[in-house]
């Protein structure tokens, strides 16, 4: 379909470690180091889909009690609540923040959510050796790669915010189980994406 | 085992290219997956060398100086970053401050200290002691170090607390935005021309 060679085609291998374009022995000799970084010479990540999906799945698991479970209580004058990741927007948006609100809203549950389906439809795709949008794709996935880890936002919020407020007897703010469970999840994904092995978008297209 | 430093292959797609030299500014682009190949030289090791030693002074200025100051009916609380991980460690929650410490404290001061490292070696066109597996805690550590995350942070908490408090971001919220600069700047993804800025040249007239 495409003129550009690859490299299965030309028995050659890219080092995952430093890049270095190696000869494919690994047909004859099942596994060979890098000469240059003595990382293993693999043609893809090892166990890529599998890693990807059980990840991800543990990821979409602990999404539930990261959102049900309050991620901060606030004491201010008296007076003390808990609040959940949503609550936490719609308060930010009836105070009138509603730049803040939004941006709050797009890193911690736009993108998770986002992620979640890019990297079930990656999967699911692959999979089939789909030979659809392969294009498209590929800039998927390097957008989550790209924007993935700012769903840390509200964990670092937290964590700022209740290091910072420590006026005794006044006002009190700590974190709660919900950010932990949130934390989690933001590094499940990102552990999943990093596993998928982007090359597999394009295997359908090899014969 | 061949290997060609001629060629390169597509990371993402697995296309093979040969290597050209670009225009200042210019990048390759792969034709199947239209991810970026490598990039024009935009700094030498020198040049290099001196943002790391810049980053490494940012990085001092943001954990000594108070990134936030607070005010509340006169009693003031400047806190830098350390008081903000070690009130976490106290706190109920001890376990988050782990991962908050590891990702603005720890990850981006080890980066400075690979770089720094493999730098001054790379000068003199020679891998340092330790080259290899220094590579590749750099290009592993990339994807978790937060210095921008963590200063969004602070301007959201910033928002926040100013609706009761008075708030104002400290010396130490500059320098770290800096340093947000600064590291991505010497530690992003084409640290691994260093491999190729490093290569041992065979001696003179032992090219065939
Ligand atoms: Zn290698
Ligand atoms: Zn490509």
């Amino acid at each position: 379909m495409n003129e550009i060679p690859r490299a299965r085609q030309l028995r050659v291998v890219a080092c995952h470690g430093c890049g270095l374009v190696c000869e494919d022995t690994l047909d004859e000799s099942g596994n060979a180091r890098c000469p240059r970084c003595g990382a293993a010479l693999r043609r893809r990540r090892p166990d890529s889909v599998a890693r990807a999906w059980a990840l991800l799945i543990a990821a979409l698991i602990l999404y539930i009690p990261a959102n049900a479970l309050p991620v901060m209580y606030t004491r201010l004058f008296g007076r003390g609540g808990e609040s959940t990741i949503m609550s936490g927007v719609i308060e930010f948006w009836r105070s009138g923040s509603y730049e803040i609100a939004l941006v709050i809203f797009i890193a911690s549950i736009a993108v998770p959510c986002a992620k979640f389906l890019t990297i079930g439809l990656l999967l699911t795709s692959a999979r089939r050796r789909s030979v659809r949008a392969m294009r498209e794709r590929a800039r998927l996935y390097r957008l989550i790669e790209l924007f993935g880890y700012w769903s840390m936002l509200d964990v670092a919020v937290v964590a700022i915010v209740s290091a910072l407020v420590r006026f005794q007897a006044l006002s009190d703010i700590e974190p709660r189980i919900g950010i932990l469970f949130f934390g989690v999840v933001v590094i499940l994904t990102m552990l999943s994406a990093m596993s998928f092995d982007p090359r597999l978008t394009w295997d359908g297209d090899d014969e | 085992m061949k290997t060609f430093s001629d060629l390169i292959v597509c990371e993402h797609c697995d296309s093979v290219y040969r290597r050209r030299p670009l225009a200042a500014g210019e990048a390759a682009q792969c034709g199947r997956c239209a991810a970026i190949l490598y990039r024009a030289r935009r700094y030498d090791v020198d040049h290099w060398l001196a943002l790391t030693l810049a980053a490494a002074i940012t990085f001092v200025i943001a954990n000594v100086c108070p990134i936030i100051r607070i005010g509340f009916q006169g009693m003031r609380n400047d806190a830098t970053l350390w008081d903000s991980a070690s009130a976490l460690a106290q706190g109920p929650i001890t376990i988050i401050a782990a991962p908050f410490a590891l990702s603005i404290i720890v990850l981006p001061c080890a980066q400075i200290g690979l770089l720094a490292w493999v730098l001054v070696y790379a000068r003199a066109g020679r891998r340092a002691p330790g080259f290899a597996p220094a590579m590749r805690a750099l290009a592993a550590l990339r994807p978790w170090s937060m210095v921008e995350v963590c200063l969004l942070g602070i301007l959201v908490a910033v928002v926040k607390l100013s609706h009761f408090l008075q708030v104002a971001p400290g010396a130490g919220f500059w320098a770290m935005a800096g340093l947000m600069v600064l590291i991505t700047l010497i530690a992003n993804r084409d640290v691994h021309r260093l491999w190729e800025l490093t290569e041992p040249r065979p001696p003179l007239g032992a090219e065939e």
